[in-house]
């Protein structure tokens, strides 16, 4: 689907990419009131790590850079720090519009598929869907066999310490690995769950109509 | 207590600025009877305190020698210092305005001849010099000041010095028992020419101006280069008294920012042209200017003077507005960081200096009268104001000529309505 998405869109859209990320990304109507001063590349943390700084990210959306910033795994670097927010001389909800274009990148199936945050990212939404609390062991033991087997317990030993300390402080249940704690009305939270599925499918539908 | 005679054919303007000054000097020299309201102890506003003048760079004082003359010349136009309005009532043709003389405790027999201030031991933050400085407790407020009239700061009274200095006094100047005087007066229509304030660079918190000593604002700067300023007119760092041979400029300091002030100050772009220009007759050679901005805004006849600083190789301008600033702790040196936009580099660049080109805001947070401001607080030209006009940086951020121009149509404006006034009454 995201393939055909992804094709709708182009078609849609053509050479018009600032339009599309206005339509469709969230709080992306906001990627044409940049000047472009710089302030928030220079105030990211994380900045000097980032392929294309926001600030470039935003002039490569005006330029029509369409792949390079689909494909890009500069907006999942963000650590939702809001540094650049509370600097941005025009208030640009620059936070947000990076995690809007990563959303936007993995619905059209572009996003880096290595990309360790995403990875991440849908580990732990797995995990919490499951019991509707996040399982913290068994969340850290996915994350440490993310990049594979031997990997994982190359990681998996050097974070023993860690894991020890919270249990013994009991920040974590050896329980957990079978079963673990859960909501109270899992079957409730599976529904409401389902239905908010539901809604971002018809709009996702409604678009690709559109398109 | 002072008698004050005014008619509503008065034309009342509150403060002495360039826009002030024009605004009544035009009105009380088409033959009306005009009131100058100023707060400080000596007019000209904030003109004073530059060095020079873009795009002439010429000194502001020959100017303010001219209108001075102009002011003791004219029979029409009456001028009170330290004076300030407190409440306006009525409607235009028919104002009637409460206004505070507070007092200098020095009266008209002084000569300026300065004994009272070699008397006097206690020293206090000059205005004049933005604290950089200390002034005596009986003073001069600067070299040209006029009225060319000592102040005693009311902090003295009731000390030692205040017998001091009236004791040093051959001329009988000095009067410790003025008092505030509230006076009123009815005046047919009102000039607002109370002008701007710098922004409080204190509040950009990421640069620093109240951590690092090596980073000053743009009126500061100015001062540095009066002979009789706070360094002698030398361009030195504070944090060591070293030369300030490389020195940056960041622009939009506080203005184009939603944190901070909306609007474009329109001014600093020019201002730090031209401060510039002080940098590179320091030190020749040795200089090394680099402006960081996100555009230069030199609007019209002043692009051939950007063109001019730009050509010079110099000169660096850095397409970026600066994220923050560091300080080096050996050296004292600002570390500037952020990204330029013309290719998205990271710069971590130390400096000498580095000087704020800080935003301009109306220097009156409520105008005690009703009037209409705009957004960014500036009176609006509404006819909703009646008979209050605004000029100069009342009205807007302004250079020297257009806060001139904008004081000339106040003041036709007010002659207007007092002419109307006129005819009624016939
Ligand atoms: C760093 C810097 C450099 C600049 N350099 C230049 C330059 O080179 N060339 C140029 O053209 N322009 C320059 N400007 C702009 C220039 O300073 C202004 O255009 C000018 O000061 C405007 O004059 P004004 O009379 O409107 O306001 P002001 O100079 O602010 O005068 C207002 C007067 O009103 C008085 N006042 C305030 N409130 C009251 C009150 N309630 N009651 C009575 N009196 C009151 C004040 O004491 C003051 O005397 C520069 C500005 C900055 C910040
Ligand atoms: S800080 Fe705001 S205006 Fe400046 S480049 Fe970043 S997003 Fe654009
Ligand atoms: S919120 Fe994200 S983009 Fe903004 S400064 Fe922090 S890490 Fe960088
Ligand atoms: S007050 Fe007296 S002593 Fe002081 S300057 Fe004036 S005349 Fe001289
Ligand atoms: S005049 Fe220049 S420095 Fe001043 S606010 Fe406008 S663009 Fe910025």
């Amino acid at each position: 689907m995201s393939q055909d998405l992804n094709t709708a869109m182009v078609e849609k859209y053509r050479n018009d990419f600032l339009k599309e990320v206005e339509e469709k990304v969230e709080e992306g109507e906001w990627v044409r009131m940049c000047m472009q001063c710089g302030v928030c590349s220079g105030s990211c943390p994380l900045g000097p790590y980032w392929e294309h700084p926001p600030q470039e990210i935003f002039m490569m959306i005006r330029a029509g850079k369409r792949e390079e910033v689909l494909s890009s795994s500069s907006m999942w670097m963000c650590t939702s720090c809001y540094n650049c927010i509370v600097r941005c001389p025009r208030e640009l909800p620059i936070t947000h519009i990076m995690h809007g274009l990563a959303h936007y990148a993995k619905r059209l199936g572009l996003a880096p598929k290595e990309q360790p945050t995403m990875k991440f990212a849908q580990l732990f939404w797995d995990n919490l869907v499951k019991q509707g609390r996040v399982n913290e062991l068994k969340l850290g033991l996915s994350l440490y066999f993310m990049n594979g087997f031997s990997e994982g317990v190359k990681t998996a030993l050097k974070m023993a310490p860690v894991g020890l300390g919270m249990l013994k402080t009991k920040r974590m249940n050896p329980m957990e690995m079978v079963g673990g704690h859960k909501v109270k009305d899992l079957k409730g939270f599976h529904a409401m769950l389902k239905k908010a599925e539901e809604i971002e499918a018809a709009k996702i539908e409604k678009q690709e109509a559109e398109a | 207590m002072t008698e004050v005679i005014a008619t509503n054919e008065t034309i009342l303007v509150v403060g002495g600025g360039i826009s002030g000054m024009t605004a009544a000097l035009e009105a009380a020299e088409a033959g009306k009877d005009v009131i100058l309201l100023e707060k400080r102890p000596y007019i000209g506003g904030r003109v004073t305190q530059l060095y020079k003048y873009f795009p002439k760079l010429c000194f502001p004082t020959c100017g303010l020698e001219i209108n001075q003359r102009r002011l003791k010349a004219n029979p029409n136009l009456r001028l009170f210092t330290m004076a300030e309005v407190d409440e306006v009532s009525g409607t235009e043709g028919d104002y009637s305005v409460k206004v505070t003389l507070h007092p200098r405790y020095v009266n008209e027999n002084c000569t300026a001849c300065g004994e009272c201030a070699k008397a006097v031991e206690a020293e206090f933050d000059d205005e004049f010099n933005y604290g950089l400085k200390k002034r005596k407790g009986a003073y001069l407020p600067y070299a040209m000041a006029y009225p060319e009239r000592y102040v005693i700061d009311p902090r003295i009274l009731g000390t030692e010095d205040a017998e001091r200095a009236k004791a040093a006094c051959k001329y009988d100047a000095i009067d410790l028992d003025m008092q505030p005087e509230q006076i009123e007066l009815k005046v047919g229509a009102i000039i607002w020419a109370t002008g701007w304030k710098p922004y409080d660079a204190a509040k950009i918190q990421p640069y620093g101006y109240d951590r690092i000593e090596n980073v000053i604002s743009s009126v500061e700067f100015e001062r540095m280069m009066d002979p009789f300023g706070p360094t002698g007119g030398k361009l030195v760092r504070p944090s060591d008294g070293k030369p300030a041979k490389n020195v940056a400029f960041i622009q939009c300091a506080g203005s184009r920012d939603r944190n901070h002030l909306l609007h474009c100050s329109r001014i600093c772009c020019m201002a730090s042209l031209k401060q510039t220009t002080y940098v590179l007759d320091t030190y020749g050679d040795e200089a090394q200017v680099s402006i960081y901005y996100i555009d230069i805004r030199a609007i019209d006849r002043f692009e051939d003077f950007y063109r001019k600083v730009r050509g010079n190789p110099q000169v660096k301008f850095i397409k970026s507005k600066v994220a923050r600033i560091d300080k080096d702790k050996a050296t004292g040196d600002p570390i500037l960081q952020g990204v330029d936009t013309e290719g998205y580099h990271r710069y971590a660049n130390p400096h000498d200096l580095v000087v704020l080109a800080i935003g301009m805001e109306p220097s009156v947070d409520r105008f005690p009268v009703p009037v209409v401001v705009n957004r960014e607080g500036f009176i609006e030209n509404d006819p909703a104001n009646g008979g209050i006009f605004a000029a100069g940086c009342a009205s807007d951020a302004l250079d020297v000529n257009r806060s001139v121009q904008s004081a000339t149509a106040a003041a036709l404006r007010a002659i207007q309505v007092v002419n109307r006034v006129a005819r009624a009454e016939v």
